[in-house]
């Protein structure tokens, strides 16, 4: 499906919403900040004008409650989203998240289930320090009975998130606010992307990147940089952090025999710590070197910018990566 | 035979089978063939049987590890009951919930779980679609006195009063928060004043009198149906057996919680007797009905534990079925 339109991310994703708020009355909207372009961009922009305070619903600062109430919601068939615009502030809502929606189809043998689509709003930068900067995808993806997905550009969110919605079971979707300006080419029509299909962003040889979210698109940029330089990189958007494309990284690596994660999360413990030992698993052997890990330091988020600026994953870190993987001597 | 006095053999026959359903699982708890944790619910029957009598099919609940009466009492189905706590391939929940998570969607019970106050948010959701909806269903949210302890309760009620949600926050208060004593848990006693903050109707009622809770919860729930909720509601009851299990947790047993007097001041007040006494009193049923009805709802029990037992485990195999509704 192509499209000569181009929008931005931002749009796409409001888009989504009201494509998905006109196409069945089930859907709903509850959250703190809907309201307010402050919280949430312009990602529910016309949404309480013309679908009303019922279905599209701000609320006091009670995160465990509301995020309950739309696990509850969605038990009694409704289809709910239910936006966090500060993914920090979530870990209130840890136990209808983690112990219940997720628990929920598995617990009742497959007799009620928990449609719900938990919107993580990651805003970090701007010195704003360790609890308005989180990236908690690695913690999700543990849990039995959720999905996780994280798009990286506009066509995969318009796309992934109508699939969430659409998904009989609870979706956490990892939402990263920086890359909100970017545009690509996206079809005015509703579509899906499939959840766990990942996208090959360019073909190569020599290496096989890996990534989701904002880091795919420092990653993809770094792919073609390395192109110009006679380094053929293999780059992998996954989209979808759970359940994720095992086919299309295997091929991949086992075509190049070398590997570097590119996760915005945590090192230790993290994302990129499953692929690796997915991959290590299941090609062990066929590697030419050590999988690398481009990831957070072991560090909450600082404040100051100069400590930022060595924090954040960059262009420049991945290209080190690889270039110590291309570079690797037994 | 008038309304009144139909209504009263439903009420009698609804805590009679949550009572021998209860005490008929003390033995397979004891001998080990029942495992998983199973909270009785003997001596607090009138709660969940008085106002679930108000109640539809379309209507919600939502309980906590102590919900064998309110599963029953909403109309979940006994055998189902039985072999779930059996944790049978044929339970409500095909074994995997165990006691603590029964389920049956069809008679709006969506289900139940023992993270303390971990279901008054998702009643709050169904509440909440209902009110989306205009369908007219009401939610009961039953939780015990612990739960007051935690904050989503608070969250939850302020919510539901600015949305007029229609859901009644329904407190069992049995005294006591697993081994702690009402007193050891809460600056204040008096649970039902925690509504007055949310400017919410609240009713406290005694917990052990089905015909007061029937009372009570038929206005709130004619007030949550008629766009007026939410309410508030404690009842004061006492649990004869311990938090888990068959044990009473009388002082100087190893478990050593509390006077064997309270217990026996209690037992006087047992739901059951009293309305028995009143049925009696009111020459509404004689003893030897009474008799015929116990009988009934014995066999009947008997009938379900022989299913239980009688039922397969799940297949071992089979142990990550479910985690997910659709493979991606």
């Amino acid at each position: 499906m192509f499209s000569e339109r181009k929008i931005k991310y931002s749009n796409a994703l409001n888009e989504a919403i009201i494509q998905l708020m006109r196409n069945d009355s089930d859907v709903m909207l509850i959250g703190q900040g809907v309201k307010s372009p402050w919280y949430v961009g312009n990602t529910c922009s016309g949404l309480i004008e013309e679908f009303g305070e019922d279905r599209v619903i701000d609320t006091p600062v009670s995160e465990n409650a509301i995020t309950g109430a739309a696990v509850g919601a969605s038990l009694a068939g409704m289809k709910p989203i239910v936006v966090h615009p500060r993914a920090d502030f979530v870990l209130y809502a840890f136990d209808p998240i983690i112990n219940q929606a997720s628990n929920w189809h598995y617990m009742s043998g497959g007799n009620a289930h928990a449609p719900v689509v938990f919107w993580l709003i990651i805003n970090r930068g701007g010195e704003q320090a360790a609890q308005h900067s989180q990236t908690l995808h690695s913690i999700f993806s543990h849990i039995p009975g959720l999905k996780v997905v994280a798009p990286s550009n506009a066509y995969d969110v318009k796309g992934i998130f109508i699939a969430a919605v659409n998904d009989p079971d609870p979706v956490i979707f990892i939402d990263d606010r920086w890359l909100y300006g970017k545009e690509t080419h996206v079809p005015s029509e509703m579509y899906e992307i499939p959840i766990g299909k990942a996208f090959i962003r360019k073909s190569g040889n020599d290496i096989t990147l890996i990534s989701s979210s904002y880091t795919s698109f420092l990653c993809e940029t770094a792919a073609y940089e390395l192109k110009n330089k006679g380094i053929d990189v293999e780059f992998i958007d996954l989209c979808s952090l759970k359940p994720y494309d095992k086919n299309t990284i295997l091929s991949s690596v086992s075509k190049t025999g070398r590997a570097v994660i590119v996760d915005g999360s945590w090192k230790s413990f993290g994302y990129a710590a499953e692929i690796s030992a997915m991959i290590s698993e299941n090609l062990f052997g066929q590697l030419k070197s050590p999988i690398e890990r481009v990831c957070l330091p072991d560090s909450p988020a600082p404040a100051s910018r100069t400590l930022e600026e060595n924090y954040y994953i960059t262009k420049e870190k991945i290209i080190e990566g690889i270039n110590k993987t291309l570079n690797y001597t037994e | 035979m008038s309304t009144k006095s139909e209504l009263l053999y439903t009420l009698y026959k609804t805590m009679l089978r949550i009572r021998f359903a209860e005490e008929k699982l003390v033995e397979p708890i004891l001998e080990g063939t029942v495992r998983c944790p199973v909270h009785l619910y003997s001596g607090e029957e009138a709660i969940a049987s008085g106002i679930c009598a108000n109640l539809q099919d379309s209507d919600f609940i939502f309980g906590n590890h102590r919900s064998h009466g309110h599963y029953l009492a909403k109309g979940g189905d006994l055998k189902k009951m039985m072999a779930e706590i059996y944790c049978k391939e044929t339970g409500c929940s095909g074994g995997r919930g165990g006691s603590m998570h029964l389920i049956c969607p069809e008679k709006g019970i969506l289900g139940i779980a023992p993270i303390v106050a971990g279901t008054i948010s998702l009643a709050l959701g169904t509440a909440m679609a209902s009110s989306i909806r205009k369908d007219g269903n009401v939610t009961i949210s039953f939780f015990g006195d612990g739960a007051t302890g935690e904050g989503v309760l608070y969250e939850a009620m302020n919510f539901a009063s600015i949305k007029k949600l229609p859901i009644i926050f329904a407190c069992e208060n049995n005294l006591y928060s697993t081994h702690l004593p009402i007193q050891e848990i809460r600056a204040k006693n008096t649970i039902v004043d925690i509504a007055n903050p949310f400017n919410m109707q609240s009713y406290q009622v005694d917990g052990n009198n089905v015909i007061e809770v029937y009372e009570a919860s038929r206005e709130a729930v004619e007030r949550c149906r008629s766009g007026n909720g939410p309410v508030f509601m404690e009842f004061l009851t006492y649990r004869y057996r311990g938090h888990v299990g068959p044990d009473d947790n009388i002082q100087g047993t190893h478990t050593d919680i509390r006077p064997k007097e309270e217990l026996h001041l209690w037992l006087k007040k047992d739901p059951i007797l009293q309305l028995e006494k009143y049925l009696l009193d009111n020459s509404l049923m004689n003893e030897s009905t009474m008799t015929e009805y116990k009988k009934v709802v014995s066999d009947e029990i008997n009938e379900a534990v022989k299913y239980a037992v009688e039922s397969k485990f799940p297949h071992k195999e089979e142990v990550t079925n479910y985690v997910f509704r659709k493979k991606n």
